[in-house]
Parts: C-alpha cells; sequence; structure tokens
C-alpha cells in the first residue's frame, strides 16, 4: 500500500531522515546560558552583577597570591621585593610556623610528642566515628587520654598509668557492687578509684623519673594545638555530661530534675566570655591556695559546662521528637529505665540531634580562640600576642588571619561533612 | 476454621480486676471495674471512642497507673514495687495500633532485643527463637530489613512475633488493625486467629465483629468507663441486653 503511494506521489519521500541538528543557539552551552542567566530582565541584571563581583574578586585576590613572597626574614624586606603590587608576604608563615602550631614556649625538640598525639588521635577516634571498625578498637581509644596526656605534659609514665588504673578498679568495683543498687555501685566505684590513686601516688612519688618525657607546664601550651587541646577535651567530655543532663531534666525525681533544669538555664544565661573571665580570676578563690589548679583545667571546666548545657537542650529536643509510642513499646516488653534509655530512647534520640550537636561542637570548637582574651596564647592569642606586636611582622594581618581561617575551616568542614555522613548512614526507614 | 470459642477454658486465673477505678486529673475513666480473665479465655473489648477500653488494658501492664482497686496478673499484684511490675510485663505481651516497632534496629533485632536484655538469653538462642516466630507470622525473609521498609500489616506481624519472642503467658492488643488498609488486616487477623487456636490467653481492643465472632469466648461491652455487658458472643450480638449496646451494635453492624 505504501510502497504504491510512494511511486505514485513523486514529492513523498523514500525514507525517513533523520532529524536535523537543532540550530546552534537551540543546543548545548548557548541554550543553557540564555535558559538559566539571561531568562528574563532581572536574572540578567542578577547575571550580570555576580560576574561583576566574581571579577572584582578576582582581580583582588589574584595579584595576591601570584605576587606573593616566600623566603624573607621579616616584613620590610617582603616590602622590598612586592615593591606595593599587592603580592602577600607568606614568609611569616615560614618563619613562625612553629609558634603558630605550638605556642611560642614549648620546647621545640619536643615538637614531636604533641605531633604524635595528633596523629594517634584519628587512631582512637575512627572507631567512635566509623561503627563497622572492630570494637577490639576501643581498648586503645579508652587508653588514648592517657597517652596523650603523657606525651604533651610529659612527666613520668607513672601518672597516667595510675590514673587509667583508677579508673579501671573503679569500674570493676562498679561491676562487683551493681547488682545492689546503682547507687551502691558508684560510689563502691569512686572509693576504689580514689584508694586507687591514693596507693599509686606513692609509687609516682617514689620513682618521679621513670619512663619520663621533658615536664612542659600547662601555661607554655599554646598556638593551634592549645585550640585542639580545649577543643577535643571539652567535646568529648561535654556529650556525655550533657546527655546526663538532657536524662535529668526529663527526670521524675524533682530535686535531680530542679538541679539540670538551673544549671542549664543558668548556663545558657551567661556569656561564654564571662565564664572564662571566672575561670581566670574567680575560680582561683574557691580552691585552697596551694592546690594552684590549672588555668587550663579552669578553662575546660568553664568550657565543658558551657557546651555542655547546649548539648543537653539539642538533645531534650530530639528526645521530645521521640513518639511516646517508642517508650511504651519498651516498657511494655519488659526493659528497664537504663535499657530502655541506652537501646531505644538515646540511639534515635541522638540521631536527630546530629545536625545540632554537630552545631555545637564546629561552634565550641571556634570559640575555644575567645582564651586569647584571658591572655592565653591559642592560635589567636599568638597572631595578636608575640606575632603581629612583633617588630619584624607587625602588619601582616592578612596573611595569618588567612592562615588561621584555613585551619579552622578545614578542621569544622571536616567535622560538618563527617556528620552528613553519618545522618546518610544512619538512615534506615522512610519516615 | 474450628470453632475456638467452644473450646474448654481452664479454672485457673490470669487476670483478676477488683474495684479498679482510675482518673486523669479530675476526670474519671474508669469506674469500678471487676475483671476476671481465665487462662486460655479470648476477651474482645468493644465500645465507642473514649469509652476506656485502651486505658484498660493499659492499666494491666502498668503503662497506665491506677488508683483505687487492685490488679493480679498471674498471682503477682500490681503495685508501685517496680519489681513486680518488671514480672509482669515479661508476662504480658502488648501490640499497639501504630506497632511501635523500633526504627533503628533490624525486625531481627527487634524481636531479640528484649529477650537478650530481661530474660538475658543468649544471642544465638534469641535468634532462633525469633525466626521461629517471625516464621509462624509468615515474614522470615525480612528479618534483615528495618521497620520502615516493611508495609503496615508486616510491620504489625513483626511485632506480634516481638511480643511473642518473650513467650508471654497473656497478650493484650490495642486496635491492632485500626491503623491498617483493609486487604493487610485479614493477614494480622489470621496471625491472631492462630495464636488463639494455639490457647493464649488475650484481650483484644478491636472493631473487628467478625474476628470477635470466630475467635471471642466473650465479648465485653463498655461505655463511658464502665464495663456495661459482657456475654459469649452469640448472644452478645443476636441478644445485646442493655440499650446502650443495642445502640452501640446497630451503629457498627448497620451501614
Ligand atoms: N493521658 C490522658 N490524659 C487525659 N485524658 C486522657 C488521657 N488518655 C486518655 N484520656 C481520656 O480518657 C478517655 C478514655 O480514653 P481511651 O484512650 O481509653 O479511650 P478508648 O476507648 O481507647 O477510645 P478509642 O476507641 O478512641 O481508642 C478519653 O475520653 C480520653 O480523652
Ligand atoms: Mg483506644
Amino acid at each position: 500500500m505504501s510502497d504504491t503511494h510512494s511511486h505514485s506521489v513523486a514529492f513523498v519521500r523514500h525514507d525517513q531522515i533523520p532529524a536535523a541538528p537543532p540550530p546552534a543557539g537551540e543546543t548545548g552551552p548557548l541554550k543553557w546560558v540564555r535558559e538559566n542567566l539571561f531568562s528574563g530582565p532581572f536574572n540578567t541584571v542578577m547575571t550580570l552583577l555576580g560576574l561583576y563581583i566574581i571579577y572584582s574578586l578576582v582581580v583582588g585576590i589574584f595579584p595576591w597570591i601570584a605576587n606573593s613572597v616566600w623566603g624573607t626574614e621579616n616584613i620590610r624586606e617582603c616590602r622590598e621585593i612586592t615593591q606595593g603590587n599587592g603580592g602577600a608576604c607568606f614568609s611569616v608563615i615560614e618563619q613562625r610556623w612553629q609558634q603558630l602550631l605550638f605556642g611560642f614556649e614549648y620546647p621545640s625538640t619536643q615538637y614531636w610528642r604533641p605531633t604524635t598525639a595528633f596523629v594517634l588521635l584519628f587512631v582512637a577516634v575512627a572507631p567512635v566515628l566509623f561503627l563497622n571498625l572492630p570494637r577490639i578498637l576501643l581498648v586503645f581509644t579508652g587508653l588514648y587520654p592517657f597517652l596523650a596526656y603523657w606525651l604533651i605534659w610529659g612527666g613520668t609514665i607513672l601518672i597516667p598509668i595510675s590514673a587509667a588504673l583508677g579508673f579501671v578498679v573503679g569500674y570493676f568495683a562498679f561491676k562487683r557492687l551493681e547488682h545492689n543498687s546503682f547507687a551502691t555501685g558508684l560510689f563502691g566505684a569512686v572509693a576504689a578509684a580514689v584508694l586507687t590513686w591514693w596507693v599509686t601516688g606513692f609509687l609516682v612519688g617514689a620513682a618521679p623519673g621513670l619512663i619520663a618525657l621533658p615536664e612542659v607546664a600547662s601555661r607554655n601550651m599554646g598556638g593551634f594545638m592549645l585550640n585542639m587541646i580545649l577543643g577535643t577535651i571539652c567535646v568529648s567530655l561535654s556529650l556525655p555530661i550533657g546527655i546526663a543532663l538532657a536524662l535529668g531534666r526529663q527526670s521524675h525525681m524533682p530535686i535531680i530534675k530542679w538541679i539540670c533544669v538551673v544549671f542549664i538555664e543558668f548556663i545558657r544565661g551567661v556569656p561564654l566570655i564571662t565564664l572564662l573571665f571566672v575561670a581566670n580570676v574567680v575560680l582561683a578563690y574557691f580552691f585552697p591556695p596551694e592546690t594552684s589548679l590549672d588555668l587550663i583545667l579552669r578553662v575546660i571546666i568553664m568550657i565543658t559546662m558551657f557546651s555542655s548545657a547546649y548539648i543537653a537542650e539539642v538533645i531534650r529536643g530530639g528526645l521530645a521528637a521521640l513518639p511516646r509510642g517508642q517508650y511504651e513499646a519498651a516498657d511494655s516488653l519488659g526493659l528497664d529505665y537504663a535499657q530502655a534509655t541506652r537501646l531505644i530512647i538515646m540511639p534515635q534520640a541522638l540521631k536527630i540531634s546530629i545536625p545540632g550537636i554537630v552545631n555545637v561542637a564546629v561552634g565550641l570548637f571556634k570559640d575555644t580562640t575567645l582564651v586569647s582574651v584571658i591572655s592565653m596564647f591559642d592560635l589567636v592569642g599568638m597572631i595578636r600576642g608575640p606575632i603581629l606586636s612583633s617588630t619584624d611582622w607587625a602588619g601582616v594581618y592578612w596573611e595569618l588571619w588567612a592562615f588561621a581561617a584555613a585551619l579552622f575551616f578545614v578542621v569544622c568542614y571536616g567535622i560538618s561533612q563527617y556528620s552528613q555522613w553519618l545522618e546518610r548512614k544512619l538512615q534506615t526507614g522512610h519516615r | 476454621m474450628t470453632d475456638t470459642a467452644a473450646m474448654k477454658v481452664s479454672d485457673e486465673v490470669a487476670i483478676d480486676i477488683q474495684g479498679m477505678n482510675k482518673w486523669y486529673g479530675t476526670f474519671h475513666v474508669l469506674r469500678d471495674i471487676d475483671l476476671t480473665v481465665y487462662q486460655g479465655e479470648r476477651i474482645v473489648i468493644c465500645g465507642p471512642s473514649g469509652s476506656g477500653k485502651s486505658t484498660l488494658i493499659r492499666c494491666i501492664n502498668a503503662l497506665e497507673e491506677h488508683q483505687q482497686g487492685s490488679i493480679t496478673v498471674d498471682g503477682t499484684l500490681l503495685s508501685s514495687d517496680l519489681k513486680n511490675i518488671d514480672t509482669i510485663r515479661s508476662e504480658v505481651g502488648m501490640c499497639f495500633q501504630h506497632f511501635n516497632l523500633f526504627p533503628h534496629l533490624t525486625i531481627l533485632e527487634n524481636c531479640t532485643l528484649a529477650p537478650i536484655w530481661v530474660r538475658k538469653t543468649p544471642k544465638k538462642e534469641a535468634e532462633a527463637t525469633a525466626m521461629h516466630f517471625l516464621e509462624k507470622v509468615k515474614i522470615p525473609d525480612q528479618a534483615n530489613k528495618y521497620p520502615g521498609q516493611l508495609s503496615g500489616g508486616q510491620q504489625q506481624r513483626v511485632a506480634i512475633a516481638r511480643s511473642l519472642c518473650m513467650k508471654p503467658r497473656i497478650m493484650l492488643f490495642d486496635e491492632p488493625t485500626s491503623a491498617l488498609d483493609p486487604e493487610m488486616i485479614k493477614e494480622v487477623l489470621d496471625t491472631m486467629i492462630e495464636l488463639a487456636e494455639e490457647g493464649m490467653t488475650m484481650l483484644c481492643v478491636t472493631h473487628e465483629m467478625g474476628f470477635a465472632r470466630q475467635v471471642a469466648n466473650r465479648v465485653i461491652f463498655m461505655d463511658a468507663g464502665q464495663i456495661v455487658e459482657q456475654n459469649e458472643p452469640e448472644e452478645f450480638f443476636n441478644n445485646p441486653k442493655s440499650e446502650r449496646t443495642q445502640l452501640f451494635l446497630s451503629q457498627i453492624l448497620g451501614h
């Protein structure tokens, strides 16, 4: 039928011709540009404005990077080389990176110690962050705080060993007494731990030089290392304390509930900087003069209190978001409060709270720079104090602050990426 | 299907409720409840919304506190003593309207959790038991999925299996099918019927009257916090005594 048709009608084609390419401007990049960037007067204006801003940024930053100077001794040599062409003077970082990272009083022969502690930190947190790693690695996580203390502060290895021993003895005492009641267990554990520390205290006193690293006093800690120390310790302490506070706030026992409420509300109502001043000046009065509690320790206490109050509120939000049916199902199966909390409630509440907790952790890490105000020489304190006020480098603001920003950005961005990965991984249902 | 309602019921008392009263604040939810349930009985509780059916069965495993009267479950008196509450809860299984599976655990973990932590069963044994009951509710192949990946009917059957893993002597059901689509209701009811045939003591709050006729040996009608009428299913449906029961039955059977 079609055959006859095509023969009889001359102007009908024999074969299907392939589709012709659409006219240029209707395809590829050109089409994309027209549809996405210039699809109306408003979009056109915004596109042009955006292009102008990008152009200005590039023009501003490019010479700064391209003409940057390395290897000079001080800012005057830098200025001679750049001759006002806008180049950055990165020599300051080359000259002072040790101070920026470790502070200016940490003995330079001992830099390997905090560096090792830093590297081992990754090994220690890995089993906590990645749940599919073998659980046996958690043993190292448990030992890490003591090891890191020994590496960074030095002294005889007997100190961290006896500290760890106290915890181990306390743990076993708790296990032995737990079945009587939780309170007996806790009390027995504390008593056993204190007794252990008291006994081992004599050992440490007897052999102060056994396998000892040169001691470094707390006031000599500085630079980014100090931020890392404060951030790591405070985050890892404030998470369990925050969980306890959040649970305490929901407690049916009025005393516990009110202690938690008052603590949280008080801490949230006070600026961190005030707490740091308190740590610096006032806390010293509370303790007998001979104890002379370390300034770092006082700061750690304050920052931990501060962030645990925030974490407690984040977790309380997670707890409130759980349907009541979860509690009821756990109850109806005969799980007791501790089991239901640990196995059912907390895993879900923490999962909901991950973004909030990460928010607090990142904020806390950056807030550790506030200690520069109470004359501790953390990264910001180093830059503001010794480096910018030295005759060699006065006036090298951009390079130093960009360096500080980059260091913090790397850590905070890493934390944020991890949390997003974790959220995706824990996604178990479409709810 | 055999007529399970005609099965002989033992004389052993499973649940004994005497003079029980409960208030929410000033609101009197349950009034003078007297109820004795014998081992192996299948009881269906029905009544209008808000009549206190859920509250009643939730009092039995102490999800709700009662203020007056006594509840004895399997010889254990329910009091504020936590030990007694835990004993009773491990004897009494419960299924909820919204399943309440644990979304962060797999089906298998949902089923083994309580046996491992409450009964201290070794993990291997708990898993074997769990698979046995999952086979019974006909979803052994879903064991490693998460609750969110299952249909409503499947989730409710998992919830039943989860309760059974604790080897309870009594099962409570609070409207187990009312959150389900019609085609899923049957699969859940079939599971419950099978359970009843094996002699499980069951208290079901449900409006599935076909289920009540087939399985129950006693139907209880509640209104305004009181037990208004209770009877064998045939008598209850064909010959309701009180006016409120007649009104209720005409409403749910009428349309
Ligand atoms: N936690 C509570 N606080 C105050 N009142 C409540 C509470 N729970 C239930 N009630 C009230 O108690 C009454 C009985 O509730 P219950 O849930 O037992 O009813 P029900 O018979 O199960 O109804 P439904 O068929 O709708 O599930 C209702 O009037 C309800 O409003
Ligand atoms: Mg109800």
